[in-house]
């Protein structure tokens, strides 16, 4: 046995440091909740709200303006049919609400601190091992705070979610600032370029490809993390395969797991064709 | 003085360059303040001063520190001490905004891998530098179409650097630098990454701009050869040090040490030498030794040109300068002398 007097009381002082966080700034932790909801609740009526085939023709807009291949366009229609087949097109509509959301705001934090990652190397060294930490914790383990502070339903979600999903974009931002060409780097240096210039005009367009990997993975991830935040409250496709697992009911689990794979592969194949995009965007220009 | 000074240079990389410069000033060499410190010497004690107008060419194998001299001249490296000016003006004391405004106004560079961007066709990236300094699309255009046409680009405007050859990109690497109509121009081994022939074109090129455009160039190479082809002045660095600074004809008839001669053993010498530096001179009131059978060449003929008068005739010859005063004599075993070295 391991000597008990040698114990660490980290579990009693993260709860202290919890306990004083809500006590302190309960207020602000709500106000903050709000203005989140408020997005998410607003973009969840409108997805609900619309027609399904004004939402089947936005996802051939947009899988056309990311491709320009009518035969991904028509493959990833029929996946989303087929959701609405399954009978989840609600619960689709609300998970794909969710997810945005989250999405939006892991590229809004993870770009930014991806950016200044690749500027200092101090900074790198202290955030690699905390994105581990994000990516290799249990999700479980940061739902308990989120849900002190923010209480059950779709915002400790959404945390939940950006906290596991934010790692990529900002890991391949990073790497993608640091692999720009050195050469091209002194070139536009010498050309009296400044930074924000260098940033903007070089640093930014050459990582583009890589940045847009990183979203995607995010997506990705997003979308994995939608079962685990059924659990504390947020609705969609995880509340059924969550209802799946309590009854016993391995039919409508199933159907809910192919609906959010096929959701994954949508937004997979959207993101990429946006990737290539950014990769060759001459090349289209001279077709 | 000179437009640009470099004086008493050194720079070391390591996590505490003074502490090695204290040993480098004291003469210790780079493999030693290696050893001791763990310090590796890139410049040690460097002074050159480059004339305007003047292509500088400066020398020396890789690990020579030639590339890191070169960008002491726009403090893409700051030197761990030493002075560096343009015209008089201290550049190691501007601070970032007037040391940027410097560099949009006064200089271009042109890079050995060529340094495009390769997300900006042809005309944006040889808009690139005015661009940078704020200049109105239209005009940068205009100006960037004229550099495109000059160097032979004219209708690849809308292609992007991958699409291109070598020597294309280089091409376009020069355009970009010359757009900006800089006083002086950096080239850190442009042609070192082409193929041997577009090479050869490229230099000639370079010269043909140079004899009309004027510019102050320096240029790094670890060739020779081509340092001889352009230069008009010629650094060879050694270590970080430098070992001599000539016209490239004193450069291959009086190599400082052994390490420029080994340079210089394998060098064409008929190509680079002139008919005047290797003549017998004649002193005023000698006019008698001029054979007026014999042929004339030009004082500024390079051996290779005079050859074939040489073989032709078998006599000496008469060399005379720009004003048709004959100025000395040439023999063809003189020549003979000249070319075994």
């Amino acid at each position: 046995m391991f000597p008990e007097q040698l114990n660490v009381p980290l579990g009693k002082w993260v709860n202290q440091f919890v306990d004083w966080l809500v006590v302190n700034y309960g207020a602000a932790f709500e106000a903050f909740a709000d203005s989140l909801l408020t997005v998410l609740v607003a973009l969840e009526q409108v997805l609900r709200g619309a027609p399904w085939w004004v939402v089947l023709i936005a996802i051939a807009a947009i899988t056309w303006h990311a491709s320009k291949n009518w035969k991904l366009v028509v493959g990833l229609v029929i996946a989303m049919f087929a959701i609405g087949m399954l009978g989840l097109w609600d619960k689709a509509m609300q998970t794909l609400a969710l997810m945005i959301v989250a999405t939006s705001l892991s590229v809004l934090i993870g770009i930014p601190v991806g950016i200044a990652m690749a500027m200092s190397n101090r900074l790198r060294a202290v955030m690699l091992p905390i994105l581990d930490t994000m990516q290799t914790m249990p999700s479980f383990v940061y739902l308990i705070p989120a849900l002190m502070l923010f209480g059950l339903g779709k915002v400790p979600a959404i945390l939940a979610t950006v906290i596991y999903a934010a790692p990529p974009v900002m890991r391949l931002t990073d790497l993608g600032i640091r692999l720009v060409d050195q050469e091209v780097l002194e070139a536009s240096r010498s050309f009296g370029a400044s930074r924000k210039q260098i940033l903007f005009g070089v640093q930014l367009p050459l990582a583009l490809p890589n940045i847009m990997a990183g979203i995607n993975q995010t997506t990705m991830m997003s979308i994995s993390m939608v079962v685990i935040a059924s659990m504390i409250g947020a609705r969609g496709l995880g509340e059924q395969v969550l209802m799946g697992i309590q009854r016993l009911d391995v039919g409508a689990g199933m159907e809910a797991g192919v609906a959010i794979v096929l959701l994954a592969v949508v937004f997979d194949r959207i993101g990429q064709a946006y990737g290539k995009r950014s990769q060759r965007s001459h090349d289209a220009e001279d077709a | 003085m000179s437009y640009i000074e470099i004086r008493n240079i050194f720079k070391i990389f390591g996590p505490d360059p003074q502490s090695a410069l204290e040993l480098a000033k004291g003469g210790a060499d780079k493999d030693e303040i290696l050893a001791k410190t763990g310090h590796t010497v890139g410049l040690h004690d460097v002074s050159l001063s480059i004339e305007q107008g003047e292509t500088f060419v400066v020398m020396g194998l890789s690990g020579s520190g030639k590339s890191t001299l070169i960008r002491h001249l726009n403090r893409l490296i700051d030197p761990t001490a030493g002075e560096v000016s343009f015209g008089g003006e201290d550049i190691l004391a501007m601070d970032i905004p007037t040391l940027n405004a410097f560099r949009r106004k006064r200089l271009g560079m042109v890079f050995q891998r060529f340094g495009l961007l390769p997300h900006r066709n042809v005309m944006d990236n040889v808009a690139y530098g005015l661009e940078i300094q704020g200049t109105a699309r239209k005009e940068r255009e205009a100006a960037a179409s004229k550099w495109i046409e000059r160097v032979g680009l004219a209708g690849y405007e809308a292609k992007y650097p991958d699409q291109l050859s070598g020597g294309m990109q280089q091409r376009v690497g020069l355009a970009r630098a010359l757009a900006t109509d800089p006083e002086v121009l950096l080239m850190d081994e442009a042609f070192s990454a082409l193929d041997p022939l577009i090479r050869s074109d490229m230099q000639d090129e370079l010269m043909k701009l140079q004899a009309e455009l004027h510019k102050t160039i320096v240029f790094i190479t670890h060739d020779l050869d081509e340092a001889l082809k352009i230069g008009d002045r010629i650094a060879i660095l050694k270590d970080g040090k430098l070992v001599q600074v000539g016209r490239p004809e004193e450069i291959v008839l009086r190599p400082a040490d052994d390490y420029v001669q080994a340079f210089t053993r394998d060098v064409n010498r008929s190509r680079v030498l002139r008919a005047k530096s290797i003549m017998e001179p004649i002193t005023s009131g000698e006019s008698q030794a001029v054979n007026e059978y014999w042929p004339s060449i030009a004082a500024n003929a390079r051996l290779a040109d005079i050859l074939p008068v040489a073989l032709a005739n078998g006599t000496s010859m008469t060399v005379r300068d720009a004003k048709d005063t004959a100025i000395g004599t040439l023999s063809p075993q003189q020549i003979v002398e000249a070319l075994e070295g």
